[in-house]
Order: C-alpha cells, then structure tokens, then sequence
C-alpha cells in the first residue's frame, strides 16, 4: 500500500498515571457475588526481588463461554450482558493486585487447536518502555492445558509454571487464585513477543 | 474457523528494547529471558471496546475543570489516530496526563519542590470522531527534574494512552514539543533507535488550528499497528 507509515513507538507509563486518570471500578470485571466470580491476587517482583509497587495491570479475556465481547468475534456464542472482558488494576506497596473475573472458557489458536482458558495480561510501569505481554492459565486445568499450543510451545524446564495461576486451598467465596509475575531472576515469567 | 489476519509487526529499531541502561529503572525490570513468540490468535486480535460512555463533555478540555483557569500557556493538542496503512480509527478512546505548568504532578508522589496549581488537575480523556480525529484544551506542561541522574530533567511532555481495535494495538506513549533541546539527552525519548521514528514523537506547531488571541495549536497523528496484508500461516 502506498500510503505505509510507521507506529508511534512506545514510552513508558511512567509513576503517574494511577492518579492521574483514575478508572473506577476497573479491577472487578464481575461483582464479588457473581455466581461464578473467581479472585485472582499477583503480585509482581523486579530483578532484585523487591516488589514493583508502581505497576499498572491490564486484563482481556474472553466469558465463560469463550466469547470474546468485540467484533472480531463472529462465533455464534453467548455474550453475557455486562461482561466487557477488560480491567484494570494498580499494585499496592507490596508489588500485590486484585482482580475479580471469571474463568474464561476455551477458545480457538492456530490450526483447528484449542486454546486453554486464559487471560491476557499486559504490564506497564515505570522501568518499562513499552508494556509486558503475558497469559494467566489455571493450574487446575490440567487436561486443557496440556492441549494448549502456546503452553506447548514453551518447552524449556520450569518456564510453563511461569503462567499459571495455583488455586489457594481452602476456599472461600469467590475462590483465590494466586499469581506471581517476576520480571527477571531463575523463576522469571514467560513474557511474549506479540 | 478460518484463522485470523494478524497484525504487523514494528522493525526493532522502531521500538524501544526493554533493556536500556540509560534509563536506570530498566535495569532491573526488563526481562532478560527472550520473549516467546506469540501467534496473533482470536485472544490478540480482538481488545476491549471502549466508547463515548466513558468520557464527560470537557474531559477533553483540562483548562475547565476547576472553578478557575490554569496558569500557564493555553494550548490546543490535536490530531489524527491511524494504522500503519494510513486508516483513521474512528472511536479510539485517549487517555492523556501531564504535569502543569510549573512542572509539577498533581500526584503524592510527585516531590518536586514547584508549586500546584489549584486549577489543574492534569489528566483527560476523549474519543476519536469518525475521521479518527481528536482534539484537547490544556496547558503547556513545563520540565521536570526525574532523579534518573543527579541533574536529569525530562523535557516538557503530554503522556498518551490509547486503545486500538485490538489487545495488540493498546498503546502508551508521551508527546513531546518541537525544538525542545532537552530531548538530546533524554534517554525515555532517546530509547527509539531510528531516528526518524523518533521524530514521531514530536508535535507539529499548527498556525493554522491556532485560535487567535486565545491559543496555539500543535498537531500530534499517532499511528497504531495495522493488519498484515496477508492472512497469517497456520
Ligand atoms: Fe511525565
């Protein structure tokens, strides 16, 4: 095409913007008494292990049935009204966020292969030029995610784990997942070139 | 399901790296472990869609949201949101924030010893129209000393936060003013390899959309990333 530009490049979000343009209610993409409301608690560490306490969190996912709410989603699936499939959350002095959502349902990856329930996570804070791209999986779906070409495609030892979220024992409601995100050192989480 | 057309992605050069030491705080947050190649499935094509129902009428406008007006000089911040192939985007919800003209954040984290301005809070939303244009009213943001080095001052900058069509065309990024001799050694602006790349982050002066005796304008296009040509391979 004749009229090709090139994309403005990324800057980072700097320390500011939490305030600055504030988002209410984003971290809870479904009320904490949802039927099937799950919580999911990160928290995010840097190289020296010491908690990243200025990020903020972005989350897109599909619904419980794994429909994507956008147009690009033409499966003849439910959507559920008032579920958009995005949040934002801030990290507290601890490096810890808080998102109450659903567990997504599959969707379709590459070459008829079905993709293990996900969410899709960005990362952005000072010390990041341009935002983190990872996946939250579930740990405690083993049969799907044993299917999962993404999952599959990460085959060096221990870098899977990265990606998933371990459900806490004993639950209460909504149930906890827990979901540690490290930027760098022997545990450091997968992130994706996307 | 036929597999979806992804989108493009940027020449190294044209981003910045993760790891640019410049920047004292990339040191210990970028990853060091290659990132894994993610295909662009139904989950990176598709992205939240945000509308007018999150913006108020003067969200646009950061020099009336008080019961009195800002110090400093008015200026009018406009443009177009594009795709690499030269599209508007219609509908794309911006989120900008900045400093007010003394160079201070309305922000508890913010310690630089300039003064706040009662009337300026500093942060701003609006929607592209239908031609992907957008326009805000603010205040031209002053420079800010950053700690990255003992002397370090960012030059004046607008941050820009924007959403595309899909999770891989979210963008942020800051707007920067021509002729700013502090970009030079700034390495949040020089962490862009390509020089002409770079450039893309610098406003135009528009005589033309200056308001007469009111304010100067600038002019700012943000191009996003744009589908393949092609659909992808399996
Ligand atoms: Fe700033």
């Amino acid at each position: 095409m004749s009229d090709q530009r090139g994309t403005t490049p990324s800057q980072t979000i700097g320390p500011f913007h939490r305030i600055m343009v504030p988002w209410e209610g984003g971290a809870e993409l479904v009320a904490t008494d949802d039927a099937d409301a799950i919580r999911i608690q990160g928290r995010i560490v840097d190289g020296a292990g010491q908690p990243v306490d200025d990020c903020v969190i972005e989350v897109w996912q599909a619904n419980v049935h794994g429909r994507y709410a956008h147009a690009e989603d033409t499966r003849e699936m439910p959507l559920v009204a008032g579920f958009e499939g995005f949040g934002r959350a801030v990290t507290d002095g601890d490096g810890r966020f808080d998102i109450v959502t659903v567990k997504p349902g599959c969707v379709p990856g590459p070459e008829e292969t079905v993709q293990a329930p996900h969410i899709s996570l960005s990362v952005f804070a000072r010390g990041l030029l341009k935002q983190l791209v990872t996946r939250i999986y579930f740990a405690d779906e083993t049969a799907a995610n044993d299917q999962d070409p993404v999952l599959r495609s990460i085959t060096e030892a221990g870098r899977r784990e990265t990606l998933l979220a371990l459900p806490r024992a004993a639950g209460g409601a909504p149930p906890v997942y827990d979901f540690e995100i490290r930027l760098q050192g022997p545990r450091e989480t997968v992130f994706f070139d996307v | 399901m036929d597999q979806p057309t992804g989108y493009n992605r940027d020449p190294a050069a044209e981003q910045p790296p993760y790891l640019y030491p410049d920047y004292r705080s990339t040191v210990l947050r970028a990853p060091k472990r290659p990132l894994v190649p993610l295909p662009h499935t139904l989950s990176e094509i598709t992205g939240p869609v945000y509308g007018h129902e999150k913006v108020g009428p003067l969200d646009h406008d950061l020099t009336r949201q008080h019961d009195g007006e800002p110090l400093g000089e008015r200026i009018i911040v406009h443009g177009q949101v594009m795709d690499t192939h030269g599209r508007p985007l219609p509908d794309a919800l911006m989120e900008i924030w900045q400093a007010n003209s003394a160079g201070r954040y309305r922000h508890d984290a913010d310690n630089h010893p300039a003064p706040l301005d009662p009337n300026f809070s500093g942060g701003g939303r609006c929607t592209s129209d239908a031609d992907g244009r957008y326009r805000f009213v603010t205040i031209k943001p002053a420079a800010y000393p950053w700690g990255n080095d003992p002397n370090a001052w960012r030059p004046a900058h607008i941050h820009f936060s924007l959403f595309g069509t899909a999770f891989v065309t979210r963008l942020i990024t800051q707007m920067y003013f021509p002729g700013d001799p502090l970009l030079d050694c700034d390495p949040i602006f020089n962490s862009t390899a390509d020089a002409a790349a770079r450039q893309r982050l610098v406003c135009r002066l528009d005589l033309e959309k200056t308001e007469p005796e009111w304010a100067l304008a600038y002019e700012f296009d943000i191009v996003l990333r744009g589908r393949d040509a092609t659909p992808m391979e399996g």
